[in-house]
């Protein structure tokens, strides 16, 4: 009895809100994406395992030269998250375009910040558990050698994560099927995996590729990787390299939020 | 500026009797080709308007446009007071798509939780948000299929799930894109009395569109489109009435050839 008193109460003068990023759409959202996974346990396995077999692959190929498996190792541990949540994120958002289900939410009172920051959010959560597997392993049972704290190669896996969802979302925009999205993965990831430094140090490279590497974010995350490789402590170079990652992927949601249309044809 | 629920009660330029939309001279594109001709109506509130014609007539559009999600709309088109798509109605018109919009890789029940929680957000509300869930479900009748993945129900069921999502928050207006299509004749009838019962005992509006002409006798009023343009616009019997047909079938088909002869007729009369 005392809830429809309290509800009779409190309805008439319930705010919307129908602006404004709301933190419990946003959790609201969230919440809803990781259900979503967890009703597919498969994806979940290999997005988890697949980062963690790959440097056990790597450790061994590079049996020999433990330095070499240190420094592609550590970049890998960048590289992983970004490329995974990238496929996650073009393909659910392409879905909630072509299923419906984003014309029904944004007929509804959610901001598009709600949506977007909703996704970061479950798959972020995603990327601190892939992060955290592919970095123990590396760190503790592969004997990957870094210098610096472990919490920063984290650190730097997380904003590439966020990267990653940040781009999935922008190019989902432009894909309209499945297979169009996964062919984005080609036509995003692989200049920048092959410009930023994995397979020789940048300056090493055409002038010309070096000054596109400078641009692309990546090289960015794969440079402050390796600064906690070789420092002790947190470098000016790797604060600048964090933020840089961060920054881009900030100015990407918001380019991929205005992908989202509340009026389309 | 639009931070406060703007209740039926407290805005006082909408009277009861000011319709629940309102178009004139609306018009859309797409692309280069005009999908709706510059409609003028009305949608009374509080009753079931039926919006039948022949499929790519430009009901869908028009239902989109009502809606706000439909771009290049021209004219005037008032919904519930305020211009189509203003961000305070989102929370006051449910409205169901064609194809079903739900999420198939979630149960119906966590699919109408999600969207409530978005309709209704914060912790303070979940008692709320709970009834309002367990009350859609049982009136699109799928309490017992309630914890089922969406994916896994027949085509019915899962637009029976859609529909279910926009009769949470009580909305004042209910825009159904054919509801009832892919529905058997016992699902069909037990509908169209829920579309009654919430009309009747909730005060909304229902336009309900459909190419099924048996369906438009159970409207109030009936809109008849065809090629982007009103052929009439008043209640089943007067259509009969008007055209001396048995059926709105009948009454409908009656006032295509009587357009198709006028536009023959004009046609001729532009060549001369």
């Amino acid at each position: 009895m005392s809830t429809t008193a309290t509800t009779a109460r409190t309805s008439p003068v319930a705010p919307p809100r129908p602006r404004a990023l709301s933190p419990a759409r946003t959790t609201a959202t969230a919440s809803r994406v990781l259900r979503q996974l967890r009703h597919d346990p498969r994806t979940i396995a290999l997005m988890i395992l697949i980062p963690c077999v790959m440097l056990l692959l790597l450790r061994y190929v590079f049996d020999g030269s433990p330095r070499t498996f240190d420094s592609i190792g550590a970049s890998l541990l960048g590289i992983f998250p970004l490329i995974t949540m990238f496929l996650v994120t073009s393909i659910a958002t392409l879905r909630e375009r072509t299923s419906g289900t984003l014309e029904r939410l944004l007929a509804m009172p959610l901001g598009k910040g709600d949506l977007i920051a909703g996704y970061a959010l479950a798959f972020g959560a995603l990327a601190i558990v892939q992060s955290v597997l592919a970095t123990g392993l590396a760190v503790w049972f592969l004997g990957l050698d870094v210098t610096g704290s472990a919490w920063l190669l984290l650190l730097v896996a997380l904003l590439d994560a966020l990267l990653g969802t940040a781009l999935g979302l922008f190019v989902s925009a432009f894909a309209s099927s499945e297979f169009q999205a996964v062919q984005f993965m080609p036509a995003v990831i692989f200049p920048q995996l092959l410009l930023c430094g994995l397979f020789t140090p940048r300056p090493n490279m055409h002038p010309v590729l070096e000054g596109i590497s400078n641009v692309l974010p990546m090289s960015y995350a794969v440079d402050g990787m390796n600064e906690v490789l070789v420092h002790t402590d947190v470098t000016a170079q790797f604060i600048r390299d964090a933020l840089i990652v961060a920054a881009c992927a900030l100015l990407v949601l918001t380019l991929g939020a205005a992908t989202l249309r509340r009026r389309t044809t | 500026m639009m931070n406060y629920s703007p209740g039926p009660s407290e805005t006082p330029q909408r009277t009861p009797d000011a319709p629940a939309v309102h178009a004139d001279g609306l018009t859309v594109v797409r692309g280069t080709r005009p999908v709706l001709r510059g409609l003028g109506f009305d949608v009374p509130r509080g009753r079931i308007t039926g919006l039948l014609g022949p499929s790519g007539c430009g009901k869908s559009t028009l239902m989109r446009s009502i809606v706000g999600t439909q771009a290049k709309v021209t004219g005037t088109l008032d919904v519930l007071g305020l211009p189509a798509g203003h961000a305070t109605l989102r929370s006051r018109i449910g409205y169901v798509t064609q194809a079903p919009s739900v999420y198939d890789d979630l149960s119906v029940r966590q699919n109408l939780d999600y969207f409530a929680a978005i309709l209704d957000p914060g912790r303070s509300a979940a008692d709320r948000r709970r009834e309002a869930v367990t009350r859609a479900i049982a009136d699109v009748d799928l309490g017992s299929r309630a914890d089922a993945l969406a994916g896994n129900l027949s085509g019915g069921q899962r637009s029976r799930v859609s529909l279910a999502v926009a009769l949470l928050g009580t909305p004042e207006l209910l825009v159904l894109d054919e509801p009832t299509v892919g529905l058997d004749p016992v699902l069909r009838r037990d509908l169209w009395n829920l579309f009654h019962t919430i009309a009747a005992e909730r005060g909304a509006t229902l336009l309900v569109s459909s190419h099924v002409m048996d369906e438009a006798e159970r409207c109030h009023r009936l809109l008849l489109m065809r090629e982007g343009e009103i052929l009439a616009d008043d209640t089943p019997d007067a259509l009969r009435e008007q055209t001396a047909s048995e059926t709105v079938e009948a009454a409908f088909l009656h006032l295509v050839d009587e357009a198709i002869a006028a536009g023959d007729q004009s046609r001729k009369e532009s060549v001369r």
